[in-house]
């Protein structure tokens, strides 16, 4: 019947350094000569890895009180304003929030030079920065005011949070229209003058376990260069769409929402990005372990790019209006070799998640667990998957309650 | 005359001469300063852009020398920061030469000087700022 192992038996593995790894790309070339029978009974675990641009990240404080106390009602972090609507001293920096000063798109296309996402780089990369507060004072909060500089050392708590990363596969921008655009997938071209991707592909985490069989709460992870893990599944996860029949999505489908202590990460792996004319945000680099607990999962991990098709979509009319269309769908191969044709147009293409950092963290995640110092967390629940049922709503307008 | 952008170096006994202001009135140029690094009794540097009379330009430059002062073509290059750049390769389809390209299959992505044409694309394009400009061999 086949290979079965469990997550004790691969942490055994690990503990006693017997256990054999390999990355999401180096399993294709051994199923291609071994079959798949032979590489299931040899590897434990398959890395992977991805590093792009994710929106939906952000990470919580708690700065400790000052003497005397105060309740924040605004915090501003380098300029950068924080949400405060939670207790007194703690505080949730998003990546796409900016200074108050910025001329966002006023002087089009704005540069979006310094964000949320940039205060965590600086942050993780041992900088101080400037902190500052105000409140309206209470009995219990009296002070209303205050500015320092802080760095991560000094404060108490500093959890990277994110509510969506890792997207499952995504759209393959370009544009239609006679003018450039600026959009969260790049610069694009007028008369679809290129094509923007954004996925590591056969690499990315979620394309080597289409199903999360593997991949669930409490899975262990790499996040940005320290050690994390899997919080729940992402926002707008939504597993339910069209499927090839290798059952990698062919869309945008699952997420991720993952966590970890900012603390041990590594300014490398998170990087304050900025996009022209549309806004800034953080570059996360994510790996995933996925335990090879039997023959299907090699079958899943050593998924190719060329099986793995993406919907090439217009962002200058069709995405703005949401009204679902796309020109057609292209395979990551075809993404990679740089050139893809669209209705009988042959069109240059460029990624904005990075396939040689992707191929780093598989390595680094690699060698991680080589070394026994990273042990598989075993999911305490799975993910929603496409049995779930789940239906991404878009938000009606009403005129009442 | 159309802009033309030069670098003037000045020696560090002059810094502190109203040159500048003499070209604007007694040559009427039009200046705008692209980067300028002038400190008291040390050498000082600007980059300037400078529009005008084709003869008037002459002259002004001439006057520049005559007071010591180092007038220079401006070259500029594109310097990509190696330790920012992650490789993503979102300026690559920007570049209008192609001296960013991605390197296949490895998928790094490569900078060819040559093919440069500094034309400042992906200074902006770049999401995590790792290419700057050095004007002169100076940063
Ligand atoms: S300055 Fe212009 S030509 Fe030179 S690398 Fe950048 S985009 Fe290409
Ligand atoms: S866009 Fe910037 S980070 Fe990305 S490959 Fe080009 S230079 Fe490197």
């Amino acid at each position: 019947m086949g290979v079965h192992r469990t997550y004790a038996e691969i942490n055994d593995k690990i503990k006693s350094g017997k256990v054999v790894v390999v990355t999401a790309e180096e399993i294709i070339e051994m199923v291609e000569q071994k079959g798949v029978e032979q590489v299931a009974s040899e590897v434990d675990i398959v890395t992977t890895g991805t590093f792009g641009p994710m929106c939906s990240s952000g990470a919580f404080f708690n700065f400790g009180h000052p003497s005397p106390r105060i309740k924040m009602h605004k915090v501003w972090m380098n300029g950068v304003p924080a949400y405060t609507g939670i207790a007194a001293v703690d505080a949730y920096l998003g990546v796409n929030e900016l200074p108050e000063y910025d001329p966002l798109n006023s002087n089009y296309p704005g540069e979006f030079r310094y964000g949320g996402g940039h205060v965590i780089e600086d942050l993780v990369a041992g900088k101080s920065i400037k902190f500052e507060a105000t409140g309206y004072g209470t009995d219990c909060y009296p002070r209303k005011k205050i500015e320092t500089y802080i760095n991560l050392d000094d404060i108490n708590e500093a959890t990277l949070f994110n509510p969506r990363n890792a997207y499952q596969n995504y759209n393959v921008a370009v544009n239609v229209s006679d003018k450039k655009i600026y959009t969260y997938m790049g610069t694009l071209k007028p008369k679809m003058g290129n094509a923007h991707y954004c996925s590591a592909g056969q690499l990315s985490p979620l394309l080597n376990d289409p199903y999360y069989r593997t991949i669930g709460i409490g899975t262990r992870i790499f996040l940005g260069g320290g050690v994390g893990y899997v919080a729940w599944h992402g926002t707008q996860h939504s597993p339910c769409g069209p499927r090839g029949e290798n059952g990698v999505p062919l869309g945008g489908a699952g997420t991720l929402s993952v966590i970890g202590d900012l603390k041990q990460m590594k300014h490398q792996w998170l990087r304050g990005t900025s996009f022209l004319g549309y806004g800034s945000t953080l570059t996360v680099g994510i790996g995933i372990p996925i335990p090879i607990l039997n023959e299907e999962m090699v079958r899943f991990t050593a998924v190719k790019d060329e099986d793995i098709f993406a919907p090439v979509v217009d962002y200058s009319y069709d995405y703005p209006n949401a009204n679902g269309k796309s020109l057609g769908m292209v395979s990551y191969a075809q993404l990679k070799a740089g050139v893809i044709e669209v209705g009988g147009k042959e069109i240059p293409t460029a990624p904005l998640s990075s396939y040689v950092k992707a191929r780093e963290i598989a390595g680094t995640l690699k060698q991680w667990i080589q070394k026994g110092q990273f042990l598989l967390g075993e999911p305490v629940q799975t993910l929603p998957s496409s049995d779930s049922e789940i239906k991404i709503k878009g938000l009606q307008e009403k005129q009442n309650f | 005359m159309s802009p033309k952008k030069i670098v003037l170096r000045f020696p560090p006994q002059i810094v502190d001469r109203p040159l500048i202001s003499t070209l604007v009135k007694d040559y009427d140029l039009m200046i705008s300063i692209v980067k300028a690094n002038i400190n008291p009794y040390k050498e000082g540097s600007m980059v300037v852009e400078l529009t005008g009379d084709p003869d008037n330009y002459n002259q002004g430059l001439d006057f520049l020398r005559d007071q010591g002062v180092r007038v220079e073509d401006l070259s500029e290059d594109i310097v990509r920061i190696m330790d920012r750049c992650t490789h993503c390769g979102a300026c690559t389809s920007s570049c209008p030469t192609g001296a960013l390209f991605i390197s296949r299959p490895s998928m790094e992505v490569i900078l060819d000087d040559e093919k440069c044409v500094v034309c400042g694309v992906c200074l902006k394009t770049c999401p995590v700022k790792a290419i700057e400009v050095n004007f002169n061999g100076k940063n």
